[in-house]
């Protein structure tokens, strides 16, 4: 995630390590600071996946019991009805918010980036809606949504009597709603990652442009995306780990209604561990989630890391 | 042939283009300020602007209505008598289950849960950070690469042997668990800032401090601490906005006596028992996102940079 991070490292040398006694003993200060944390990321991170990805084979249901019964819990978790409705969400959410928030962020950035005036207010209204947390996002988009009062009472009220918007109590469009919300939260952050890419692009690349009489779309199509290619994956990898991650904003905004038309991955996970005491499945569907993270990220540690730094 | 002499004719122009830049400053041309362009720019800007404002806008404007103006219909008119008694309600008097004292509870709940976690996270973090950049040993750099890919493992898939582990020791369901939870999760990130931060210094500074034989902690609290102000601004950012702002955790790790901010909004909003009273559903989540709100309008440019590097925590 470094390429987030406006000061980048640099990479420094490390000190030369050979040809001393007591390797243990070398800066040991600075291994006594990192026990706490080595520690954590040992016990916590890698013992507590290998943990859950163990017992997932169990069939563990108020407490975890370690009697096994290889892929029982999968066979389970991938014929119910509600599992799969959470992943064609998690799809759908994904897909679309993935093209909406980089399409719509990097044309507001562009739009900023054109030497424009008040370009920190608008900055500052577009990005703070991330400062909210999910929950009091979906409760707004809860209540401007409601079909009652929000913004299909208001168009009836104009007049036109059969406008129907409810895609939080309509099965078939709820997700749709959550992806309203939950584009407003995000698309952002896109925006700032975006714009901090135009920002680096170099300005003779625009003059260049311009000398040549290329129109600007073009330029920007084939000449600036591409060069932005890091921006776009670090953001995409952002984006994309975080929607698998999805869950306060369904909690809040329809807790999984109407019936189960809007579950997502994350709170099956939570529901089965910590409501039905069914803790089997819980793992099981968590370690699914931690597979789709890993399909995500290790491609793009591998491009990213792969044959610069190891390790 | 006839490419190589465009090449050089662009070559040329850019080149002419280069000096004239070169050659000094001049006043900006004279543009039309109604032009197309410039109409269509701030068209879109404002209305996507309007768009992200409607939110906020409609969330004031309820809270300020009385329940009768509410249920008139409107949600985007302004209030015709403004009141803040949904603001009192629920601070004081909203009900989650069985407790009727208001959001009041969950505010202090997140505040003890938020002044802890923020200073202990931040404190192993930076330490961690320095001892990673000017430190290295055999396999830190290994580790800290495992940690990194810690932040992305999905909190789910930690989250029940961490129930087992805060079980065991008996502190499952108070707020020091919740804190000890915070600490943890928050690592990786700030770890990964401050160690690029400190990377980032000059290395004169830390040889000059080590030829003068300053040790570890040292070097930590007279070079490095009073050089990296802003760094630690960043950070404070990122975790009083994160953990202000988190629900898993606070739903998984606590009781209802203790349950942090977001959660007892959401238990308050979403209860299905008694009238909705929409005006201080609003108010109560106009409550909880204030916080996090004034954090951003203070902090402006920094906490750009802190959501910058932040994101990864999702």
């Amino acid at each position: 995630m470094s390429r987030t991070v406006p000061s980048a490292t640099p990479s420094r040398p490390l000190p030369k390590s050979s040809g001393r006694p007591n390797q243990l003993f070398r800066n040991l200060n600075s291994k006594i600071a990192l026990t706490p944390m080595i520690l954590v990321a040992a016990v916590v991170f890698f013992g507590g996946t290998i943990w859950t990805v163990i017992y997932s084979f169990t069939n563990s249901r108020l407490l975890p019991r370690a009697s096994f019964v290889g892929f029982d819990q999968y066979e389970r978790l991938w014929a119910s009805s509600r599992w799969i409705i959470s992943i064609q969400n998690l799809l759908i959410y994904g897909i679309l918010s993935l093209i909406f928030s980089l399409v719509v962020g990097f044309v507001l950035a562009a739009l900023m980036d054109q030497k424009i005036r008040f370009e920190s207010a608008f900055r500052t209204i577009f990005l703070y809606p991330f400062a909210l947390s999910f929950i009091v996002t979906g409760l707004v988009w809860q209540w401007i949504l409601n079909p009652e009062f929000g913004v299909q009472g208001i168009v009836r009220s104009l007049g036109w009597t059969s406008f129907t918007f409810d895609p939080l109590y309509n099965p078939d469009i709820v997700i749709y709603g959550i992806l309203i919300a939950g584009l407003w939260q995000g698309t952002g952050l896109v925006m700032c990652l975006m714009l901090a890419g135009l920002r680096g692009i170099d300005e003779d690349i625009w003059k260049a442009a311009r000398v040549d009489g290329i129109p600007m779309w073009r330029t920007y199509l084939f000449v600036v995306i591409p060069m932005m290619r890091p921006v776009f994956i670090t953001t995409l990898v952002l984006i994309g780990s975080g929607i698998v991650k999805l869950y306060d904003l369904v909690v809040a905004q329809t807790s999984g209604g109407p019936g189960n038309a809007s579950e997502v991955p994350a709170k099956y996970v939570y529901d089965y561990m910590f409501q039905a005491q069914n803790l089997g499945q819980g793992f099981a569907a968590s370690t699914m989630m931690l597979l789709t993270v890993a399909i995500i990220i290790i491609p793009w540690a591998y491009l990213e890391f792969g044959g610069k730094k190891r390790g | 042939m006839a490419n190589v002499s465009t090449l050089n004719a662009t070559g040329a122009a850019i080149d002419a283009v280069r000096t004239e830049i070169a050659a000094g400053p001049r006043g900006k041309k004279p543009k039309k300020v109604l032009s197309r362009r410039n109409i269509m720019i701030y068209g879109i800007l404002g209305l996507a602007a309007l768009y992200y404002l409607l939110p906020l806008y409609v969330m004031v404007v309820t809270s300020l209505k009385g329940m009768p103006e509410v249920r008139l219909g409107n949600i985007f008119s302004p209030p015709m008598e403004i009141t803040f008694e949904p603001w009192v309600k629920a601070w004081a008097e909203a009900c989650t289950g069985l407790n009727c004292d208001g959001l009041s509870r969950g505010f202090w709940n997140s505040v003890r849960i938020l002044v802890p976690s923020v200073i202990v996270s931040i404190a192993v973090a930076s330490v961690s950070g320095y001892a990673l950049a000017n430190w290295r040993f055999k396999g830190s750099e290994l580790f800290f690469s495992v940690l990194i890919i810690g932040a992305f493992i999905p909190y789910q898939v930690m989250i029940y042997p961490l129930v087992i582990i805060l079980r065991e020791i008996g502190i499952y369901g108070s707020l020091t668990g919740l804190v000890i939870v915070h600490t943890i999760f928050g690592m990786p990130i700030l770890t990964l800032l401050f160690r690029n931060y400190f990377a980032g210094l000059p290395e004169e500074l830390f040889k000059a401090a080590r030829i003068d034989g300053a040790g570890f902690w040292q070097i930590y609290g007279r070079i490095m601490l009073p050089m990296s102000l802003p760094i630690f601004v960043v950070a404070i950012i990122i975790q009083v906005t994160g953990i202000w702002n988190d629900f898993l955790f606070g739903v998984v790790f606590t009781r209802p006596d203790t349950y942090p901010m977001t959660v007892q909004l959401n238990n308050i909003v979403n209860s299905v028992q008694g009238v909705k009273e929409y005006n201080v559903n609003m108010a109560a989540t106009l409550l909880t996102g204030a916080v996090p709100l004034i954090v951003y309008f203070v902090s402006g440019r920094l906490f750009v940079r802190g959501i910058a590097a932040g994101a990864v925590k999702g």
